[in-house]
């Protein structure tokens, strides 16, 4: 009868997960979505320790248990509740290797419990599995505490490719291979540490070749790898809850960074294999140039004069990337919004899927600066909106905004941008004239209807905020 | 590519203003406008030359690659006409047949605005919007004038005036602008329309929306409102009635393309209004809404109502007419000119593009395939966004399908060789596989980073399995689970916390 109810929790916590996952797809459920996830994955937790220990019991065990638990909670909480918003994707990131690195040890300690196999299609199969779990475990650790370093600017986030790096790559397959048979043809430890080591290894070169802008793309992929890392530990000891769980979240992170990869006009491949600034981007210097072939020069405003702009504008658009959550601007970017607003002003901001370092990192950086989640709208719903514009402000981007995308033969074309230029008036916020992360020159900052507004983007905000006036009636 | 803005005296509209000659002019096309074709709205020749127009004779715009205009092309001007050209204008393909065979006969491609079809993506050239924004304002104009009292209730030293009574009959594009425009002027209005979804949007813009008793469920497919049943036209007049007697205006609305407008006033109606009353007939082109109307006309009854039939109050606002249809016009060629080079593209994958062309190379595409079309009710003022449905040539399912049987004689095979268990677990995989890929295309990309978090954290279920392991016999095994539990431990209790954290920031307006 236990049994039946333990099975039965099972069920229940892997239908809520599901149940957290469609909560999470509306704004207006997205809280009780994860509502939802907690009650599942505490039924799923509770359901598990009393099957365990009223089956066998054990006191050393049910004391780590409590002692792990206790740890558990105490870091969780502690990190997420300290944390600052601009440092979420790095917590993402290292929640993410936790995750991974604990499905390569479940998965070492089911080869570790096995004696023998009745038969040796289940030594194939569970053989298969363990490996697999180890070495995508132990690759999303790694790749995952990579990406944690580049996001944080613990490492640099350009792409650090190893000169002879298919040569080591071919060389780690090879191992990997290797190990898999040695595991299959004499089950032992050995092979599974060794396959352990090369996973972390694989994953680090794999992260450290990728670069800052692409991290949106890597950040979702590693979230997919922990997933069939959980779903494989699943297959390996024979946990239907771990494989439908682990399977959500890595069909998740797939989609994810397809969602990221389009953003961008680019393979899944082609961002993990190599990215920009590694390949040929000679053919930049797209349209920098006036009739005669002399360089166009870029205009810059003050603080006073873009005041004056917003002040005669109705419609006003920010684009916001990167740049915004790197100078921590998006607090007096809000309070900027909120007294255009209470001028009677339109004001909306424009997000490109892959704004940012994460999927969605706009989004959550506005929220925390309260900007109300109505006026933030996806590219594609305001595209068509820019010709009606008077002013686009453009905060931190660079790609994104970039028309050199719309023309052939730059190392971005195709890539779907935000039109800020057909505007009436482009600010862009810049602390300098340089090139993207893509390393194109962006034709944006030379035209007619663009303005630079040098400088820190924070304290641009604020002077603008402090030139505009009207405090806000709230 | 060239574009030719022809005259159409007496037409006052022109199909370009300067302004919209420029953005022309950005999609690659040059611009050659007929001298005096801009006079009538206000635009003098000289400044579409500033715009960097050519001024020419008829010739030169007739013998243009594309010709834009507001109406039909007379006789005359189709005697120019050349194979190859492509012709755009108001072309009443479903009244004029005659026309639309004239200009097969010619070898053209014929483009007709009022065959834009009405799904959000094509809001931005839907002309027959535009001009009935435009008539819609200026019926109230026209009301004003013949009305002869002030709109707004007034306290005066010489006596209280009360507020002009108004009511519109048909709330789509002309009936709101109708009502915006009078409620403007501080008349007090009322509106009625066969589909009752419309009252907030009447509510919106201040006025009062009074509902036919009654009312059957009336759907349309293309979003425009269609003939109705006997019993409800027998509620309606009731109301009509009621209305007639007690306000100082009518305005109607209630044109349907293509065919005779229904007949909702009748003359015991008007005799029931007050002498000094205003009827503005806006289906005037169809015959009319009130059996007394004379098309093209303003007159006055023998019991002091004066009749407003006329059926050209856009072009009576010739300047913001030629403005607005100018941008149409503008918007239709950015459709047509995708790659902003000056080169027409028609494209007959593009429902905009099939259902507008009723000429292609001399050959008549019209009537177009149906689309399917339906308003959403729950939108306010702003025109409802409509979901579309083309009917496009599925991809040979058949193909799919002898693949997928192929995959499933390989795993049948591959099964006698895997153990019961994990065949079941195969199961599972493959269903959630299935729900998550259905269930995340459905998570706003807003919430891109809360749905990571708490998938991060639901990653952390591996926690039950280092938990089952708990009680292996090895020590060793037992430090390993301990250690795995407080990994996926910290992934779940953060990711969830931290998800929370997020979520309570994003907040509604």
């Amino acid at each position: 009868m236990l049994d039946n109810i333990v099975f039965g929790g099972y069920i229940a916590a892997a239908l809520l997960f599901i149940l957290s996952i469609v909560g999470l797809g509306k704004q207006e459920t997205a809280r009780s979505g994860n509502a939802f996830g907690i009650a599942g994955m505490t039924l799923a937790v509770l359901a598990t320790v009393i099957h365990t220990f009223t089956r066998e019991w054990n006191t050393v065990g049910f004391v780590l248990l409590l002692v792990a638990l206790a740890i558990a909670f105490t870091v969780g909480l502690l990190y997420s509740t300290r944390v600052a918003m601009t440092g979420l994707p790095g917590l993402v990131a290292l929640f993410n290797a936790f995750g991974g690195q604990a499905s390569a040890a479940v998965g070492i300690n089911s080869a570790l419990q096995v004696e023998s196999y009745p038969v040796v299609s289940d030594q194939i199969v569970h053989g298969v599995t363990v490996w697999a779990a180890v070495v995508v475990g132990a690759l999303t650790f790694s790749g995952s505490i990579v990406a944690f370093g580049k996001l944080g600017g613990r490492i640099t986030s350009r792409p650090v490719v190893l000169s002879a790096r298919w040569l080591v790559m071919g060389l780690l397959g090879v191992g990997l291979v290797g190990s898999l048979a040695w595991y299959l043809a004499a089950p032992n430890i050995w092979p599974l540490v060794i396959a352990h080591v090369l996973g972390y290894v694989f994953g680090i070169l794999m992260v450290l070749a990728i670069g800052g802008a692409d991290m949106p793309v890597v950040v979702s992929f590693l979230n997919s790898f922990s997933g069939w890392a959980g779903a494989l530990s699943g297959f390996a000891i024979g946990s239907d809850l771990l494989v439908v769980a682990g399977t959500i979240v890595g069909m998740s992170g797939i989609i994810l960074s397809i969602v990221m990869a389009r953003g961008m006009n680019r393979s899944i491949a082609n961002v993990l294999l190599g990215g920009f600034g590694t390949a040929d981007s000679t053919g930049a210097a797209v349209a920098m140039l006036d009739a005669d072939g002399n360089p166009l020069q870029a205009v810059s405003a003050g603080a006073d004069e873009v005041a004056g702009w917003l002040r005669d504008a109705d419609s006003v658009i920010i684009a916001p990337g990167y740049g915004m959550a790197v100078a921590q601007a998006q607090h007096p970017v809000a309070e900027l919004t909120r007294r255009l607003i209470a001028q009677g002003k339109t004001v909306r901001f424009a997000i490109h899927p892959v704004a940012g370092r994460l999927p969605g990192h706009m989004n959550v950086l506005l929220a925390e600066a309260r900007v109300p989640y109505d006026i933030v709208l996806e590219m594609d719903e305001i595209n068509d909106d820019f010709p009606r514009t008077d002013v686009v402000l453009v905060i931190g981007a660079n790609d994104t905004v970039n028309p050199a995308a719309m023309e052939a033969g730059s190392p971005i074309s195709g890539m779907p941008v935000l039109h800020v230029w057909e505007s009436r008036q482009v600010v862009v916020f810049k602390r300098s004239m340089a090139a993207g992360y893509s390393g194109v020159e962006n034709p944006l900052f030379v035209r007619e209807n663009t303005a630079m507004l040098f400088g820190d983007a924070k304290a641009s905000a604020e002077a603008l905020v402090h030139a505009v006036g009207a405090p806000a009636s709230v | 590519m060239r574009i030719g803005i022809p005259d159409e005296a007496p037409e006052t509209r022109a199909a370009a203003t300067p302004a919209t000659v420029t953005a022309l002019l950005t999609l690659g096309y040059d611009v050659v406008v007929q001298a005096g074709a801009g006079a009538r709205s206000s635009f003098p020749d000289h400044a579409y030359r500033d715009a960097g127009a050519a001024i020419g004779t008829a010739d030169d715009v007739w013998s243009s690659d594309v010709v834009a205009m507001v109406g039909e092309p007379s006789p005359a001007q189709q005697a120019l006409m050349r194979p190859g050209q492509v012709l755009i204008g108001f072309l009443h393909p479903r009244s004029d047949t005659a026309l639309i065979e004239a200009l097969a006969a010619r070898g053209v491609t014929a483009l007709s605005m009022d065959m834009v079809p009405r799904i959000s993506r094509a809001q931005s050239l839907d002309a027959l919007s535009s001009m009935a924004n435009i008539a819609g304002y200026r019926a109230v104009i026209e009301a004003g004038h013949a009305f002869g009292r002030f709109f707004t209730g007034q306290v005066t030293a010489a006596g209280k005036v009360p507020p002009a009574k108004v009511f519109v009959i048909g709330t789509g594009v002309a009936g709101l602008a109708a009502i915006g425009a009078a409620g403007g002027l501080g008349a007090e209005v009322t509106a009625t329309d066969v589909r009752p979804e419309t009252a907030e949007q009447v509510e919106s813009m201040g006025a009062k929306f009074v509902k036919v008793a009654e009312v059957e469920e009336v759907r349309s497919s293309d979003g425009y409102a269609r003939d109705t049943s006997a019993d409800y036209a027998a509620k309606a007049a009731e109301l009509y009635a009621r209305q007639a007697a007690t306000v100082d205006i009518i305005i109607t609305t209630a044109a349907i393309p293509g065919r005779p407008s229904p007949k909702l006033i009748t003359a015991e109606m008007v005799e029931s209004m007050r002498p000094g009353s205003v009827i503005v007939d806006l289906a005037a082109a169809g015959g009319g809404n009130c059996v007394l109307t004379r098309p093209g006309e303003t007159y006055t009854t023998d019991g002091g109502v004066t009749i407003v039939g006329y059926t050209d109050l856009a072009s009576r606002l010739p300047g913001q007419a030629s403005q607005l249809y100018g941008t149409n016009i503008v918007n239709l060629l950015k459709l047509l000119t995708p790659d902003k080079d000056g080169e027409l593209r028609l494209d007959f994958d593009d429902v905009v593009h099939r259902q507008m062309t009723v000429v292609r190379d001399g050959e008549v595409t019209f009537p177009p395939p149906p689309i399917e079309v339906s308003v959403a009710p729950a939108a306010a003022a702003a025109p409802a966004p409509v979901a579309i449905s083309t009917a496009a040539a599925p991809p040979d399912q058949w193909a799919r399908f002898r693949m997928v049987l192929m995959l499933v004689a390989g795993w049948l095979l591959l099964s006698l060789l895997l153990p019961g268990g994990f065949l079941s677990s195969i199961l599972v995989f493959g269903l959630a596989m299935v729900v998550g890929y259905y269930v995340i295309w459905g998570v706003e990309p807003a919430l891109y980073t809360p749905l990571m978090s708490v998938s991060n954290a639901v990653s952390g279920i591996t926690i039950v399995g280092a938990i089952t392991q708990l009680t292996s016999p090895l020590l060793s095994v037992q430090i390993i689970a301990f250690v795995a539990i407080v990994l996926a431990g910290i992934n779940c209790v953060g990711g969830f916390a931290i998800t929370n954290r997020m979520l309570a920031m994003f907040k509604r307006s």
